[in-house]
C-alpha cells in the first residue's frame, strides 16, 4: 500500500514538537513459520511520539524514521514479558502484530504507557467535543447572568474569540494548512464578536465533522455526556481494518522503505 | 496524483488524520495519505487538491461529483489534522477557563499533560 512517504518522514523528523521522545528496547518479532526460537532480542530504537503516531528511528540522529506505528484502535498494557518494565500496544485487529517496548526504568515505563494511552485521535476528538459542549454552556450561562451591561467586552476578547484557525469558512487569500496557522492575532478576523454575539452563535466555531460510526460501539451510541477517568484512559476503537494494513506494511516492508529513502537520497532529491 | 491529465476514479475515504484510496470494487486500500503540515487549496470547479509543506508545488489533485461535495472535502479535509484538533482543544480550553475560571481538564486529571499545553511545550 503507498504511503505519501517523504511527507510522513518530513513530519517526524521536522520541528515540530514531539508529544513524547526516548529510546525503548523493541521486541524483534519474528515471523511464526520458523521452527526454532532462539529467545526473544530487543534492539534499542529512537522513539517519538507525534500526534497518534509513533515513529522510531535506528539512532536518534537519523535523517528518517524505520517505521511508524499508528495508535488508532489500541491499547497499552503491561506487559508479562521476561522483561522489566515491558508493555505492548496491542490492536482491536486480532490479526495485527503487537508492539513489545522496554523501557529504562520504571518512571519512563509509565511516561510512555500514559503517554501511548492518550494518543488517538479519537481520544482528542472525544475531548474536543466534550470541551466544546463546556464551552457553549459557559457562554449560556454567563448571558442568563448578564441582564445588565457590566464591562463591555473589550476587542481582546473579540480577537480571541475570532481565531482564524477555526473559522475556515472565511476564505483567506493564505489558505489555512493543516499544522501551520498560528495563533498570530494580526491576520485576525475582527467580526465584532462580543459577548452577545457569541452567545446568538456568529462567533462560534465552527462544528467538528460528524462522528463517524465506529464498528466497535454498539449500544452505545453517543459517548456519555460525562467522561468518567476510565473511559478516558482507554481509548475508543475505531474501524481498524486500514490500519492494521499499514501496519503490517511498515513491519514487513522497513527494510525496502529504507532502501527507496537511500536510492531517492543518491539520486539527488532534496 | 500529480497535476497529470489523467484522473482515475478511486474510492476516497477520510480515517482520523489519513485520507485511504481504494480502487471502486477492492475492499483493500492501495494508498494513504497522512494528513499533517498539508494544505488543502480549493482549484477549479469540483476540484480540490492536497499539498505538503515540504513540497509544496506537488499537488494531489481530486475531482468531485459536485462542487457542493467538493467544499465539503475541503472543510473536512482542513480539519482532518491531529495537529488541528489540538489547536481546537488549546482554543476551548483556554476560553473555558477564561469564563468559569477553571481548568476543564483539571477534572478528568490530565491537565498536565505534555500534549494539552499551549505554545512550546515538551522534552
Amino acid at each position: 500500500m503507498k504511503l505519501n512517504e517523504r511527507s510522513v518522514a518530513h513530519y517526524a523528523t521536522c520541528d515540530s514538537p514531539a508529544d513524547h521522545t526516548g529510546f525503548l528496547r523493541k521486541r524483534v518479532e519474528r515471523h511464526h513459520h520458523h521452527a526454532h526460537h532462539h529467545g526473544t532480542s530487543y534492539q534499542r530504537r529512537w522513539f517519538v511520539l507525534k500526534g497518534n503516531l509513533l515513529f522510531y528511528f535506528e539512532e536518534r540522529e537519523s535523517r528518517e524514521p524505520m517505521g511508524l506505528v499508528v495508535l488508532e484502535g489500541c491499547t497499552v498494557e503491561l506487559c508479562e514479558a521476561a522483561e522489566e518494565f515491558a508493555f505492548a500496544i496491542r490492536f482491536d485487529d486480532a490479526g495485527a502484530r503487537a508492539y513489545v517496548l522496554v523501557a529504562d526504568g520504571q518512571a519512563a515505563m509509565e511516561a510512555w504507557v500514559k503517554a501511548l494511552s492518550r494518543a488517538s485521535f479519537d481520544y482528542m476528538r472525544l475531548v474536543v467535543r466534550e470541551l466544546e459542549k463546556q464551552l457553549e454552556e459557559a457562554c449560556k450561562s454567563l448571558a442568563a447572568c448578564r441582564k445588565s451591561p457590566q464591562r463591555s467586552s473589550s476587542s481582546g476578547r473579540k480577537r480571541h474569540l475570532s481565531n482564524p484557525a477555526l473559522q475556515p469558512l472565511q476564505e483567506k487569500p493564505t489558505s489555512l494548512e493543516n499544522g501551520y496557522s498560528t495563533w498570530s492575532s494580526g491576520g485576525c478576523v475582527t467580526s465584532g464578536a462580543t459577548c452577545a454575539d457569541y452567545d446568538e452563535g456568529q462567533a462560534k466555531p465552527p462544528p467538528l465533522p460528524p462522528r463517524r460510526r465506529s464498528a466497535a460501539s454498539s449500544a452505545a451510541g453517543s459517548p456519555a455526556p460525562g467522561l468518567s477517568p476510565a473511559m478516558l484512559e482507554s481509548p475508543v476503537s475505531p474501524e481498524t481494518i486500514c490500519f492494521s494494513k499499514l501496519h503490517n506494511w511498515y513491519g514487513q516492508e522497513i527494510a525496502v522503505l529504507r532502501r527507496e529513502w537511500q536510492e531517492r537520497q543518491k539520486r539527488g532529491h532534496p | 496524483p500529480a497535476a497529470s491529465a489523467v484522473l482515475k476514479k478511486r474510492l476516497v475515504k477520510l480515517v482520523v488524520n489519513f485520507l485511504f484510496y481504494f480502487r471502486t470494487d477492492e475492499a483493500e486500500p492501495i494508498g494513504a495519505l497522512l494528513l499533517e503540515h498539508c494544505k488543502i487549496t480549493k482549484e477549479e470547479e469540483n476540484v480540490f487538491s492536497i499539498s505538503f509543506i515540504e513540497e509544496p508545488e506537488r499537488k494531489y489533485c481530486f475531482e468531485c461529483a459536485t462542487e457542493e461535495q467538493c467544499l465539503e472535502w475541503v472543510e473536512a479535509l482542513r480539519r482532518a489534522s491531529y495537529e488541528f484538533l489540538r489547536r481546537s482543544l488549546i482554543f476551548y480550553r483556554n476560553e473555558i477557563q477564561k469564563m468559569t475560571g477553571k481548568d476543564p481538564l483539571e477534572q478528568y486529571g490530565i491537565s498536565e499533560e505534555a500534549r494539552f499545553q499551549l505554545g512550546a511545550h515538551r522534552q
